[in-house]
This record gives C-alpha cells, sequence and structure tokens, in this order.
C-alpha cells in the first residue's frame, strides 16, 4: 500500500514535470464577465479591482485550492458576452461564472450557463425577468432587482410629501423600468415624464422645459455619462438650488471625480454604501483604498459580496464546485459576512435586504463624497418574487 | 411665456448649431478637398478636451490651458495628416472608412491609456460660470452665450479666409479642382496638411468648449460625430457655407423636436400615443429633414462648385 502511495507520488512528481496544473491541485476556475472596454469600462475597472481584492483577501485560495479568475469583455454586447461565456465554459473549463454589468447582456447570458450546468453568481445587472418567472436555481444575485433602487426613491419623496415631480430618464427598457418602479411607491402629482434619447449628450433644451414648468422637484435615472452631462447642465442651468435633484444610478463612486462640487446637494438611493457601518464592509473599504487609491462604487462592492458568496460555496464543498446541487445549497446558506451586513435570501435567490438615503457632500479624501443619510426600507422585497415558482 | 420659451429654446438650438459647425467646418473642409472621409474626426475633438484639460491642470489658468489645448490638436491633426492619412487620399471611401475607424479606436485605448476610463472633471473659471439676462425674465448661463459668441467669430473668420484671402483661393480651387490647383505649381501637399490641421484644431476647439459641458471621457467624439454628417450631407458636402447653414437648421431643428414635439403632437392624437411617438419622432427628426433634404436637391443645400 504504502509503495503504492509513493509509486504515485512519483509518477504525479514526474508527471509535474511535463504538465504543471496536475490533477491533485485543480484550481477553482471563476470566469468573470463585465464590460472592460469603451466609456463603460469604468464601471468594470471598479467590478475587476474588487474582485482581485476579495482573492487576495482569501489568501489566493477557496477552501485551500488556489484560485484562478478569467476576466472577459462583454463589450456592452449581449452577442459578445455569450460568446466570451462559452469561451469561459469550453476552452477555459470554468467551475462557476459571475459578474455582469447589463441586464440585456445578462438575459442572454444566463440561460447558457444553466444549460451547461454551472452556476451564475450576478453582481449588478438586476433584470425584473429573473427575480420572477426566469428564476432559476443556478443563478444568484448579490445586487438587486433593477426596480428596488427607484422603488426606494419613491417611498422617501411620497414620505417627505414632495409635491409636483418632473421625472427624466432614457427612452429604452431600463429607464421605463426605473419610471415604473419609481411611481409604484410615489403617489403624488408627477407634472411631466420626459424620455430622452440613450446617449444625449447635451440635455439644454428639456432642461429649459423643465424650468418653464417649474416643478417642486426633479426625479431622474441617468447612468454613467449621461449622468455626468446631466447633472452638469442642471446645475449650470442655476436649479441646483431651486429645484432639488434626485436620482438613481446616476451620482456614485464612478461618476463623482468628473462632477465633483456639481454633485454637492445630489440626493439618491442605495443598498449600499461606502459608510455603510458592516465590518466586512469597513475591511473592504479601507484595503480597496489603501491598493487601488480610491473609493469603490456599488460596482465594485457588488462583485467583492459575489467572491466571497462563491468561497462560502468552495468551502462547504471541500474545495470543490463540481457538484452543481451542493453548490446552490450551500449558496443558499450563504454562510459569509456580506460587505450589506446581514441578508436574506428572497425565494428567487436575490438578497431581501434594507436600502438607504444617501446625500453627496463636502468632504473625503476626494472633496466630494456620498453619505449615507438614513435607511429607507427595511428588509425590502422585490415586486417580482411572487412569480418565481422554485422549490427550496 | 411661451415667446420667452421659443427664444430659449432658439439660443439652445443655435449654441448646438455653432458646435455642430465647428466640427462640420473641418469635416467639409477635408471632404470636399482632399476627398477623404474622415471619422476619426470625433477622436480630434475628444483630442482637443483631453489635451486642454491638461494644460489647464498643468498651468494652473484656463486661457493658457485652451490655447495649449488647441495648439496641441492643431500639431496632433497635422501629423495624423502626414503620418497616417496621406497615404489614404487615392483609396476609394471604403479603404478611408475602416482606415479612419481603425483611427478611432487608436485614440480611444490611447486617452483611457493616458487618462483611465474614468471620466474627467473640468471646471470653468469663474468668469464664465453664472447668467446673464437676454431678456427680462430670461436667464441664461453664460458660459453657453460664450460658446455662441465664440462660433459666430469663428465663423466670420472662417469666411473671411476662405472667402478673401490668398490661403482661402487655394482651398476654394483645391475643392473645385484639385488637379488643375497642383499643376498650377501649388504645393498641394503642404496645403493639405495645413487644411487638415487647421480642421483638427476647430474640431478640437468645439471638444474643448464641450469639455465643461459634457462628459470628457473616451469615445466622446463619436457622440457627435453622426449628427456632423448629417450637417454636411445637408448643407453640401464641401462647402463651408453650406456646413454652416446646415449646423443651424440640424441645432434648431433637433432642439425645438425636442422640445416641442411631443406637447404639438398631444393636440392631434391621444395623450399616451403622443407620449410614445413623440421622443422617438423628435430623435428621428434630423434624419428625417436629411432624408427630404436629398429628396430635393441630392447634392445639399450648398453644393461646393465644380467637382
Amino acid at each position: 500500500m504504502r509503495t503504492r502511495i509513493r509509486m504515485l507520488a512519483a509518477a504525479s512528481a514526474a508527471s509535474l514535470a511535463f504538465a504543471l496544473p496536475a490533477a491533485a491541485q485543480q484550481p477553482i476556475k471563476i470566469g468573470f464577465i463585465t464590460t472592460l472596454s469603451g466609456p463603460q469600462g469604468v464601471i468594470g475597472k471598479h467590478m475587476k479591482d474588487s474582485v482581485d481584492l476579495a482573492i487576495e483577501h482569501l489568501g489566493g485560495k477557496m477552501g485551500g485550492v488556489p484560485v484562478e479568475v478569467i476576466y472577459g469583455d462583454d463589450q456592452f454586447k449581449p452577442d459578445v458576452g455569450v460568446q466570451v461565456t462559452e469561451e469561459m465554459l469550453k476552452k477555459h473549463q470554468v467551475d462557476i461564472m459571475s459578474g455582469i454589468i447589463w441586464s440585456h447582456v445578462m438575459m442572454a447570458v444566463v440561460p447558457v450557463v444553466t444549460g451547461a450546468g454551472k452556476v451564475m453568481v450576478g453582481t449588478n445587472a438586476g433584470a425584473s425577468p429573473l427575480a420572477g418567472k426566469a428564476c432559476h436555481p443556478q443563478y444568484f444575485s448579490t445586487s438587486w432587482n433593477n426596480d428596488q433602487t427607484p422603488e426606494a426613491m419613491g417611498k422617501f419623496m411620497q414620505d417627505q410629501g414632495i409635491k409636483d415631480v418632473y421625472v427624466m430618464a432614457p427612452n429604452y427598457q431600463a429607464g421605463k423600468d426605473m419610471v415604473a418602479g419609481f411611481k409604484r411607491y410615489y403617489k403624488g402629482n408627477i407634472v411631466e415624464e420626459i424620455f430622452t434619447k440613450p446617449g444625449q449628450p447635451d440635455y439644454q433644451a428639456e432642461i429649459t422645459q423643465l424650468r418653464a414648468k417649474n416643478p417642486k422637484a426633479t426625479f431622474v435615472f441617468y447612468p454613467g455619462g449621461m449622468g455626468i452631462q446631466f447633472v452638469r447642465q442642471y446645475v449650470q442651468a442655476g436649479l441646483r438650488e431651486r429645484i432639488p435633484l434626485y436620482s438613481v444610478f446616476t451620482v456614485d463612486e464612478t461618476t463623482l471625480p468628473a462632477l465633483k462640487e456639481s454633485a454637492i446637494g445630489q440626493w439618491e438611493t442605495k443598498f449600499w454604501n461606502h459608510d455603510l457601518d458592516v465590518p466586512a464592509n469597513k475591511k473592504y473599504i479601507a484595503d480597496f483604498r489603501k491598493k487601488y487609491g480610491y473609493t469603490p462604487s456599488f460596482y465594485g462592492a457588488q462583485s467583492y459580496d459575489g467572491m466571497m458568496l462563491i468561497d462560502a460555496a468552495v468551502r462547504a464543498n471541500k474545495g470543490s464546485l463540481k457538484d452543481t446541487k451542493a453548490v446552490v445549497m450551500a449558496m443558499r446558506k450563504k454562510n459569509y459576512d456580506s460587505i450589506r451586513g446581514k441578508f436574506e435570501w428572497n425565494v428567487n435567490q436575490h438578497p431581501i435586504q434594507d436600502f438607504y438615503l444617501i446625500q453627496t457632500v463636502k468632504g473625503g479624501p476626494d472633496g466630494v463624497e456620498t453619505k449615507i443619510v438614513r435607511k429607507v426600507f427595511e428588509n425590502h422585497k422585490d415586486s417580482y418574487y411572487q412569480d418565481c415558482k422554485m422549490p427550496w | 411665456m411661451t415667446w420667452i420659451l421659443l427664444f430659449e429654446q432658439l439660443l439652445n438650438g443655435l449654441q448646438l448649431g455653432v458646435t455642430l459647425f465647428l466640427m462640420a467646418a473641418g469635416l467639409t473642409l477635408v471632404f470636399g478637398i482632399m476627398n477623404l472621409v474622415n471619422l476619426a474626426h470625433g477622436s480630434l475633438y475628444m483630442v482637443g478636451a483631453y489635451l486642454t484639460v491638461a494644460a489647464v491642470q498643468w498651468t494652473g489658468s484656463y486661457a493658457l490651458g485652451v490655447l495649449l489645448g488647441l495648439l496641441g490638436t492643431l500639431v496632433v491633426g497635422m501629423v495624423l495628416e502626414v503620418v497616417a492619412l496621406r497615404t489614404l487620399y487615392e483609396r476609394d471611401h471604403l479603404d478611408q472608412v475602416l482606415a479612419t475607424f481603425g483611427l478611432i479606436l487608436f485614440f480611444n485605448e490611447l486617452v483611457a491609456i493616458l487618462w483611465g476610463r474614468t471620466a474627467l472633471f473640468m471646471s470653468l473659471p469663474s468668469y464664465l460660470q453664472g447668467h446673464i439676462e437676454i431678456l427680462p425674465g430670461s436667464i441664461y448661463p453664460l458660459y453657453r452665450a460664450v460658446i455662441i459668441g465664440v462660433g459666430l467669430v469663428v465663423a466670420v473668420v472662417l469666411w473671411y479666409v476662405v472667402a478673401k484671402t490668398r490661403l482661402g483661393m487655394l482651398v476654394r480651387a483645391g475643392a473645385s479642382n484639385r488637379t488643375m490647383v497642383a499643376a498650377l505649381g501649388v504645393n498641394i501637399r503642404l496645403l493639405y496638411t495645413l487644411v487638415f490641421g487647421f480642421g483638427a484644431a476647430l474640431a478640437g476647439l468645439a471638444g474643448l468648449m464641450a469639455g465643461p459641458i459634457y462628459a470628457v471621457q473616451p469615445g466622446m467624439g463619436e457622440l457627435i460625430l453622426i449628427q456632423v454628417f448629417v450637417v454636411i450631407v445637408i448643407g453640401g458636402i464641401g462647402s463651408i457655407r453650406g456646413a454652416l447653414v446646415g449646423a443651424l437648421v440640424v441645432g434648431v431643428v433637433d432642439t425645438l423636436g425636442r422640445a416641442f414635439l411631443k406637447p404639438l403632437l398631444g393636440h392631434f392624437i391621444s395623450a399616451p400615443a403622443a407620449e410614445a411617438a413623440g421622443p422617438a419622432l423628435a430623435s428621428m427628426l434630423i434624419y428625417l429633414l436629411m432624408a427630404l433634404v436629398l429628396a430635393v436637391r441630392p447634392a445639399g443645400l450648398f453644393p461646393a462648385k465644380g467637382g
């Protein structure tokens, strides 16, 4: 017996010399897709840096087994996302997939991953079908459903008794979803709903119309570059003091470096902010700032969280992700410290979590920073989980 | 109230128009004189914005930064012409489109490597902030008024240079009949480099003025480039006058469409239908206009004479 083991060891040592990753130490391979090129690449950078930090915090290992993360760039396109996913599943033989910023990319990628018998841990996109009818045991989200964040803003503005709100968003599915989510909780008078061309750089014409209507408040959804342009032009038009600006997914740490002072006074809602008083979050923020020299956005936080969730599953399954059923069961137990603090899974494997009101103020290492003002929702469930018929 | 609103929206249209004109002037000259389709014109707009941000940070002065940014874009444009574009003049348009599209990718990645992918912050000096009261009860951002002023001054200067100077004569001659100009012993290569650099500087001027309003980020030039092509198609390829008229028409039509089309439609069709059709139609309006102009005057409103 002993000689046989010794011989095996000798044989495997010999084979090691020729082929490096021998079967004994198969690393855990994680395929992580985000957008790394183009104007949206800044979001991908926050996510990638956070994943790298998570792996560093884990000592490069999950459940004692070395981890390898393979990054893929979806270029903001669903077809490219599917192509990259297939390459990861077939060529790189990844054990699990994660990442993805955009709902339309996620909708295209999830069937490919689940079809291959693997688990997808979404770390941003919150497409409503995946929270409802199209929910799947092999799909987990460490973020939220799209509607929840504007729902929180709607609730806050309703509670404040703010009347006469002017609503603006880009004219595409997410824009319509955000306005629908907002109106689910805001019941006051909406002066006007304006949908602008996606990617539009100049809003002066719309802002002039807005000023003429003289609303009590403005609610907008303008992600990425659109938000930078809209907020700047809103401030330049002298409206910041006259008509308070409330928004979702518009002012965060990816756009703040370009907005600086013009963002001061902006109201947002989020499930998380960098100043959230949770030990796991404090460690993440402190080490992230030290390593990269900037403050991460929620995109990064969710991605860090995704890696910790995967680690919990690997630990529970003794260093392997081969048994998909066992992986799903372990993830449902979520035996890890989330950056959002304690949370429960809903039946659709989306978090039931708190939402906060956040304001941009002077201060912090960059001159302007976002700050939690108060909690808006406690244990908020999304509006689609009832359509999800998933056995637990 | 509504008249003031209309006036303000016309000003907004004028401001968008002059920005488009600065872009279109260079593009149409390059197309008219060198017969070059330059998709990378938007990249020069981006280069102008980035160089100015860098120069403002470096010198600490906005005025000096603007000057350096302009000169920098001029140099980048001339180098680009000498190194990359010169070989493309004799090729057909498809080759030019492919090559200049490659340049777009090159410039976008280059600025991402040099400055990162995060959009940059570009502040305005205090003397350009604030508002002016143009009509009683109508306040307008000072900076946007300055853009209108600069655009109009550039248009006048450009008209003077092209219509009244020897250089302008060569430019016009080059647009009409390149072979003849070369046969007369004019150094056409140098003229090309100069015109291209000049067009680049105009694009850079548009970019650096757009910087404080829009996001200075990789790919910012492509957002405006399509509208610029619409402008030169409407105005007539190769014609500065056409570029000016086309730019103002596109600017005003686009702005008024975005502002008033939905309420206007509401008078004729049901509110939900207007809600859906208004924004869609408003974003198509300039393309419909282009189609109309092409149907009536296929060479544009003011085609450059000759060929």
